[in-house]
């Protein structure tokens, strides 16, 4: 039999980087290769649609406020029905950052324009007057407690879910979606939205896994029980964040 | 009005004088911070003694050393620069330069009164030109207050978007300050050809663009941390017939037809050789057609090459004869933190700052060509001046230091951050040790490497600044603003 392998879907790598994204690809791509597993990755470039064969995880990450203007006009030209079909059909969703505020309905810019977005997840994001910048500590309800998430944040949007979306998590130190509602990020099925970057999933590997194992999950038709690794580096770096956050209260 | 300056400058000197005594601080910005804020003129009536005006260096990498290069260069040719230290160079720091100058000149003064200093060549004129390194934020404040004669962008990065926000903001300020009655006719904007954001921000100025023109340099592809990579103009996406450092080269927008401008003082051939070594030619100094300048550096890599020209182009624009430029560069030592050389132990260490993708990148490059096996000491920190987001070691590529490393310690407030980043990118982590403590890091790395061999240090800029005072507490050098 061959490799089992997650095919991912990386959309605008090259406009949407910018809070280290690439860190993100390398854990998911590190942490199946240490179990023998394997990823295969396909850039989404402007224009471009949806690989042949589908995808089974979907990432998009942070750019640029004129760069995520061009991709939001690109998406929806290009890649909006695919992403509708994919995630409504099991396929996994990361959306980081600009990725996040596309990932919803819409986006009112500081200028006062709309700029239209995907609709994957039920959210709206307004431009704020600041930004709202530093360390984050979460609680979330996708895994058993303690459930913690650690990143940095760095927004000028604030979002506010609809009710066919939940957050991601309870903001334990931090600002999360908009500074007033303790919520951060949110999730519908498999399509998770988020403002943690630092980046986000090398520091938090059992979301990084929860989402690996949902996308096996696509691919094949059945559970995958991923085994543990030894993740001494990880727990080390995600502790220190959480000291980090908790000294600059 | 006179006599509260003079109060204000007294209380502000002695505040320089106590942070030093007390040990917290060079006292290079403190006076300035004091002073600014007990007279919010004084930069611009302190300025204002300088008859040959001012000069600012802003970019992302390579302000401290396009600032003592082109300071080498003025000195070279007789004149009389005041200059702010490495790194105080906030509105603070540019105010702290000009205060020590002209109490400096007033005890020249007094001493020359009393028939003790005479002989000497000083003199107490109006005279003067001052050469500044400005943070790329800062600028339009420093600008506002004291129009520059010169000002000189070099390259926007990514860097601290913590604090500096995304490159479109300072862009987006640069532009605006080009516009601006900051700068008026007098002023010569010196801007990087081959730096996309920056090219054409100076339309209606008096402009002297600077690049490097030599195909055997740099690379046919952009590297994954390249920033500007849309056209400006109407957004296309750039083609590179070179890359040379970050999304500095040669670029066009297939889409609008804006393309890197000809550049009036061109680095035509470039010659790399190890951390300390450069060699340029440097076409149009004397004019379209006219003879070249061949100029030796004590500086390495291809991001020196880049501060050698602006500083050239910058020099030429203020009338230094090409003489003194090319004795003035070929005095220049590094930067302190700037492939700096420290013997500890035995080992001999250096310094190369690293707080950013592109910076860090270019670090790499040098190393590559440095002998194997490579020791490394790479130190994390983020605080305040380091940006406090530490995502952005992941656009760095160390890669390809892999098949080429001694040994590795990992350092600094986030060491598990530079673990995770390098294991993730492919180094086994029992090739690498990790040190919470930086005296414990920096015993563990000199023990890793052999005697008398290279320990290279690749920290952040507070990284930089307490491996520096934990090498003068070993007695290895001194604090930096003991330098000149």
């Amino acid at each position: 039999m061959s490799t089992p392998t997650v095919r991912l879907w990386h959309l605008y790598p090259r406009e949407m980087n910018i809070y280290a994204d690439r860190g993100n690809i390398a854990v998911l791509r590190g942490r199946l290769r240490r179990r023998g597993l394997d990823l295969e990755l396909r850039e989404g470039r402007p224009g471009e649609p949806a690989p042949g064969g589908g995808a089974d995880l979907v990432y998009l990450g942070g750019g640029q406020d004129r760069d995520q203007l061009n991709v939001a006009a690109d998406l929806i030209a290009t890649k909006a029905t695919d992403l509708h079909a994919l995630l409504g059909g099991g396929a996994v969703g990361l959306f980081v950052c600009g990725g996040y505020q596309l990932a919803g309905h819409r986006y009112r810019t500081a200028a006062g324009a709309t700029v239209e977005g995907l609709g994957v997840l039920d959210i709206e994001t307004t431009a704020g007057a600041d930004r709202l910048i530093g360390d984050i500590v979460l609680t979330s309800d996708l895994r058993p407690a303690p459930g913690r998430l650690v990143g940095y944040e760095n927004h000028a949007g604030r979002t506010t879910l609809g009710g066919g979306a939940k957050a991601l998590g309870r903001v334990v130190e931090g600002h999360g979606n908009n500074g007033r509602d303790r919520t951060e990020g949110a999730v519908a099925n498999r399509t998770v939205g988020t403002y943690l970057h630092g980046p986000l999933l090398p520091k938090n590997p059992w979301l990084a896994d929860l989402l690996l194992g949902w996308a096996l999950e696509h691919r094949y038709g059945r559970s995958f029980d991923l085994e543990p690794l030894e993740d001494r580096l990880e727990q080390a770096a995600h502790s220190a964040a959480v000291a980090r956050a908790n000294r600059r209260r | 009005m006179r006599c509260v300056g003079r109060l204000a400058e007294m209380i502000a000197a002695s505040a320089g004088a106590l942070s030093r005594a007390t040990g917290r601080g060079g006292g290079t910005s403190l006076p300035g911070m004091v002073l600014n804020r007990l007279d919010p003129g004084a930069l611009r009536r302190l300025g204002g003694g300088l008859g040959g005006g001012a000069v600012y260096i802003s970019a992302t990498n390579g302000k401290t050393t396009t600032a003592r290069l082109l300071s080498a260069c003025l000195r070279a040719d007789g004149r009389d620069v005041t200059a702010n230290a490495a790194g105080a160079n906030l509105a603070s720091g540019v105010t702290a330069a000009l205060l020590a100058r002209k109490r400096s000149r007033r005890a020249t003064g007094r001493a020359r009164r009393r028939g003790r200093g005479r002989g000497h060549g000083e003199t107490t004129g109006c005279g003067g030109i001052g050469v500044f390194e400005v943070d790329e934020a800062a600028l339009s404040e420093i600008a506002g207050a004291l129009q520059p004669r010169a000002v000189v962008l070099m390259n926007l990065f990514r860097d601290q978007l913590d604090r500096y926000g995304e490159l479109e903001a300072i862009t987006e300020r640069w532009s605006d300050l080009a516009r601006s009655h900051s700068l008026g006719p007098a002023t010569t904007l010196v801007l990087n050809a081959d730096d996309p954001a920056l090219a054409h921000i100076g339309a209606d100025l008096n402009v002297v663009l600077f690049g490097i023109d030599d195909p055997a340099v740099g690379r046919r592809e952009l590297p994954h941390a390249a920033d500007t990579v849309r056209c400006g103009s109407c957004g296309g996406p750039l083609s590179h017939d070179l890359v040379t450092v970050g999304h500095l080269g040669h670029w066009r927008c297939d889409g609008c037809g804006l393309r890197r401008p000809e550049p009036h003082i061109s680095a035509r051939r470039v010659r790399l050789d190890g951390l300390d070594h450069l060699e340029l030619t440097i076409a149009g100094m004397n004019g379209p057609g006219g003879a070249d300048l061949e100029v030796v550096a004590g500086l390495g890599g291809l991001h020196n090459a880049y501060n050698v020209t602006a500083a050239i182009a910058t020099a030429a624009a203020l009338d230094v004869p090409a003489e003194a430029i090319g004795e003035g560069i070929a005095g220049v030592q590094a930067a302190f933190g700037r492939a700096e050389q420290v013997s500890l132990d035995g080992r001999t260490l250096r310094l190369l700052l690293a707080k950013n993708p592109t910076g860090a990148n270019e670090n790499i490059r040098c190393l590559l060509a440095e002998p194997a096996p490579l020791n490394l000491l790479v130190v994390l920190n983020d605080r305040t001046a380091d940006g406090r987001d530490p995502s952005w070691i992941w656009d760095v590529d160390y890669e390809p230091l892999w098949d080429r490393i001694g040994s590795v310690t990992l350092a600094g407030d986030r060491c598990w951050e530079l673990a995770l980043r390098f294991s993730y990118g492919g180094l086994d982590p029992a090739r690498f040790q990790v040190r919470e403590s930086l005296p414990d890091a920096l015993d563990s790395a000199v023990a890793a490497t052999p005697p008398g061999g290279v320990l290279y240090a690749l920290p952040t800029y507070t990284a930089l600044l307490d491996l520096r005072a934990e090498l003068v507490r070993r007695g290895a050098t001194h604090d930096f603003w003991q330098e000149t």
